[in-house]
């Protein structure tokens, strides 16, 4: 162990950001839910899953290829998210948090084992877009094309929507809404269809990061809840509604991830949950979050 | 707004909660095909000669995972296995009706064990079939020796059913680790494979399983250069695989299953590391994966199975009859265990005119020479070993496979007699002096 040379470490580090970008971008659609409806969204793996199983039947059933998919599995998901909301989720906003909190878990269970049913647990194959294929030495390491362009791709999004949430009209309403909605509704904008919205492009997100992910893990059923709960360790770190802190913290618990897959790599699945133990003991709040 | 910062710090704590009880989840189902300690301690309530229905007709019972990871490996498939060896038989032994029942043990121990024992107790269960996951599968072969029934093993893999743990009740069909490692490890070192780096899974099947093939690998004169243990259902395998790659070893020695067998497969590929020439081999590896994998990614894979679908006439003719039952999924050498040893058991209840007493039943086993379309001529072993004959397979190229299915070109046929280990080195102790 004792000799971690650059050769080692560099790999792993890239890896491990690549890694994060993918978190970053599941952590996001959770953050922006939470901001605004202050629902944590249970369901955001399933609709995870649901992005890759809808990139996967496009190409089985009708031929589209992963470059339509990337457009419509997000819109597909995004739609399935509003109806979600409008159908379910709105009828329990004046309760306590805890019943919303049920409801996306039981969505959860709920699509994962009507996934189970029809398409079994070992998962379906889907291949790398030929565009996409092969791989190049980057000096350090054999870097495959397709991991540079999930990075990128991902960073790109949450650039995006970093910029449309803090830095356009749209996104003061956004803020103004999490802040006060009363408020914000007497001033004539209309609350309760923005938070379908958001919750659409909350899970939007989360269906794109399936698209993201159908090449390189098995499309399973259970992909999804595999995945989440990492991702809600970010959500906690990085403090829940944060936006800037789930794109932070998702980047950084990868590289951490990476770090400790060369220190220790049975540790590397539980890494987040101590950092998360720790974050919640000294800043309960998140790294990000506001202190109360 | 104050009421609103004292809900979210309730909801963050909440939300630790469930990540840690998700987290706890997740290991306690750390199931694999392999050995795991034995869960459930054996049943006190000894009840002799069974209970309740026992006696006006003979019950089949398929303890399986019907919802998790295993659930296509045996799962449902394993039911109808069942049900078609039944109505294969004519649907009567020894003037008895036959009635085949399942459950899902969720691949833990403890639902395991009482759905095994509430089975035998008032249930009037005379025979347990499948079980996979090592762990489920050590936990009922306990019970079942305790109500003297039987259990017919064929989806847990871990030897020790037939070695430390064996049982003068239990018959263990299809495949064993020992089984496993053994037939690809050494076609592929006779083969100049000789340089080998594991990718282990990080609990007691992977540690098995990877101490079977390197006794393999060292015994054949091959030298094992290093190892990388992952945690259970690791979702990216990159790092995991760039130690591999640099390891410069000739063959990956996957010492996992299911989907992390799948998801490293899937990610070698694309690091492009059987492209540069190291090979990877999978030591327990399913078709189900393969189909899961698809060609592209699986191809020149090799690994060891005991039935193949499409190997002969006889196994052709029974594969598409499943098939056709379910949606054109062709069954796995689990389905095919799960008939063969289910015809075997009611052969031999036929012999006796009775299933009351489940040591006389196997011990009646063990005396018939076995032999069916889909594994052949065969012999059960006095520690309760079935022995027939295991096949070393490499994975089609796309271009070479015909239909959907057609994977698998056959590299070697090991024996029966070499296929599995020897009952004297077992370690059971029905088979020492």
């Amino acid at each position: 162990m004792g000799s971690i040379t650059a050769q080692a470490l560099y790999p792993q580090l890239l890896i491990g950001l690549i890694n994060g970008a993918s978190y970053a971008l599941l952590s996001l659609g959770l953050s922006i839910i939470f901001g605004l409806l202050n629902v944590i969204n249970f369901a955001h793996g399933s609709l995870y899953m649901l992005g890759a199983f809808v990139t996967w039947g496009l190409l089985h059933y009708t031929g589209v290829p992963y470059w339509g998919a990337m457009i419509i599995a997000p819109l597909a998901v995004g739609i399935a998210g509003v109806v979600l909301e409008r159908t379910l989720l709105h009828r329990l906003y004046r309760l306590d948090p805890l019943y919303n909190l049920l409801l996306t878990f039981g969505v959860a269970l709920f699509l994962q084992g009507l996934f189970q049913m029809g398409f079994g647990s070992s998962g379906e194959p889907y291949e790398i877009p030929a565009q996409l294929q092969g791989a190049r030495d980057v000096g350090f390491m054999i870097l495959p094309y397709y991991r540079g362009w999930v990075m990128i791709v991902s960073l790109v999004v949450c650039v995006g929507t970093w910029y449309v949430t803090e830095r356009t009209r749209l996104g003061s309403y956004l803020r103004a809404a999490t802040e006060n909605p009363g408020l914000v509704q007497a001033f004539g904008i209309n609350v309760p269809r923005m938070i379908t919205v958001t919750y659409g492009l909350g899970v939007a997100l989360a269906g794109f990061a399936g698209v993201l992910a159908a090449p390189t893990v098995s499309v399973s059923p259970e992909m999804g809840s595999e995945l989440i709960i990492v991702v809600f360790a970010v959500v906690v770190i990085g403090g829940m509604g944060s936006i800037m802190g789930s794109i932070v913290t998702g980047f950084a618990l990868g590289l951490i991830e990476g770090l400790t897959k060369v220190l220790y790599p049975p540790a590397s699945n539980t890494v987040v949950f101590a950092l998360m133990a720790l974050v919640l003991l000294i800043r309960p709040a998140g790294l990000f979050g506001k202190a109360p | 707004m104050l009421r609103d910062l004292a809900n979210r710090s309730m909801i963050v704590t909440l939300c630790a909660a469930a990540l840690c009880a998700a987290a706890c989840k997740k290991t306690d189902s750390a199931a694999g095909g392999g050995s795991a300690a034995a869960g459930g301690s054996p049943g006190t309530t000894a009840a002799g000669g069974g209970g309740g229905g026992g006696g006006d007709k003979i019950v089949i019972g398929v303890l399986t995972d019907m919802s998790g990871p295993y659930a296509d490996i045996g799962g449902k498939g394993s039911e109808l296995a069942a049900q078609m060896a039944v109505a294969d038989f004519g649907g009567k032994v020894a003037g008895l009706p036959i009635e085949v029942i399942s459950a899902d043990h969720q691949n833990k121990p403890d639902v395991g064990s009482s759905i095994a024992r509430e089975w035998y107790e008032t249930k009037g269960v005379d025979v347990i079939v499948d079980v996979p996951t090592s762990s489920v599968a050590l936990a009922v072969n306990e019970i079942t020796r305790t109500k003297n029934k039987v259990f017919l093993v064929s989806g847990a893999g871990t030897s020790d059913l037939t070695g430390k743990a064996c049982s003068p009740n239990t018959v263990h069909w299809a495949y064993d680790t020992w089984a496993l490692s053994n037939a690809a490890g050494r076609e592929i070192i006779k083969n100049g494979g000789d340089t080998w780096f594991f990718l282990t899974v990080d609990y007691a099947f992977g540690a098995a399983l990877e101490r079977d093939a390197t006794k393999v690998v060292e015994q054949m004169g091959g030298k094992v250069l290093g190892d990388v243990k992952h945690p259970l259902n690791a979702q990216d395998f990159s790092s995991f695989l760039l130690q591999a790659q640099s390891s410069k070893a000739k063959i990956i020695g996957l010492a996992n299953a299911g989907k992390d067998t799948i998801n490293s497969i899937k990610q070698a590929a694309e690091f492009g590391i059987m492209a540069k020439g190291q090979k990877m081999a999978g030591l327990l590896t399913f078709i189900t994966d393969v189909n899961a994998l698809g060609l592209p990614a699986a191809q020149g894979l090799l690994l060891s199975e005991s039935f193949y679908w499409d190997r002969d006439d006889g196994t052709r003719a029974w594969s598409q009859k499943v098939a056709a039952k379910r949606d054109g999924a062709m069954p796995t050498m689990v389905h095919a265990g799960v008939y063969s040893a289910v015809m075997h058991y009611l052969k031999a209840v036929a012999e006796l005119k009775s299933a009351r007493d489940g040591k006389a039943v196997v011990d009646k086993m063990k005396a018939m020479p076995t032999d069916d379309p889909l594994f052949g001529k065969g012999t059960i072993d006095p520690n309760g070993r079935k022995r027939h004959s295991m096949y070393v397979y490499e994975v089609k190229k796309p271009e070479e496979s015909k239909a959907k299915w057609d994977y698998y070109k056959l590299v070697r046929e090991v024996p029966a007699d070499q296929a599995f280990r020897a009952p004297a080195d077992s370690d059971c102790a029905m088979t020492k002096k």
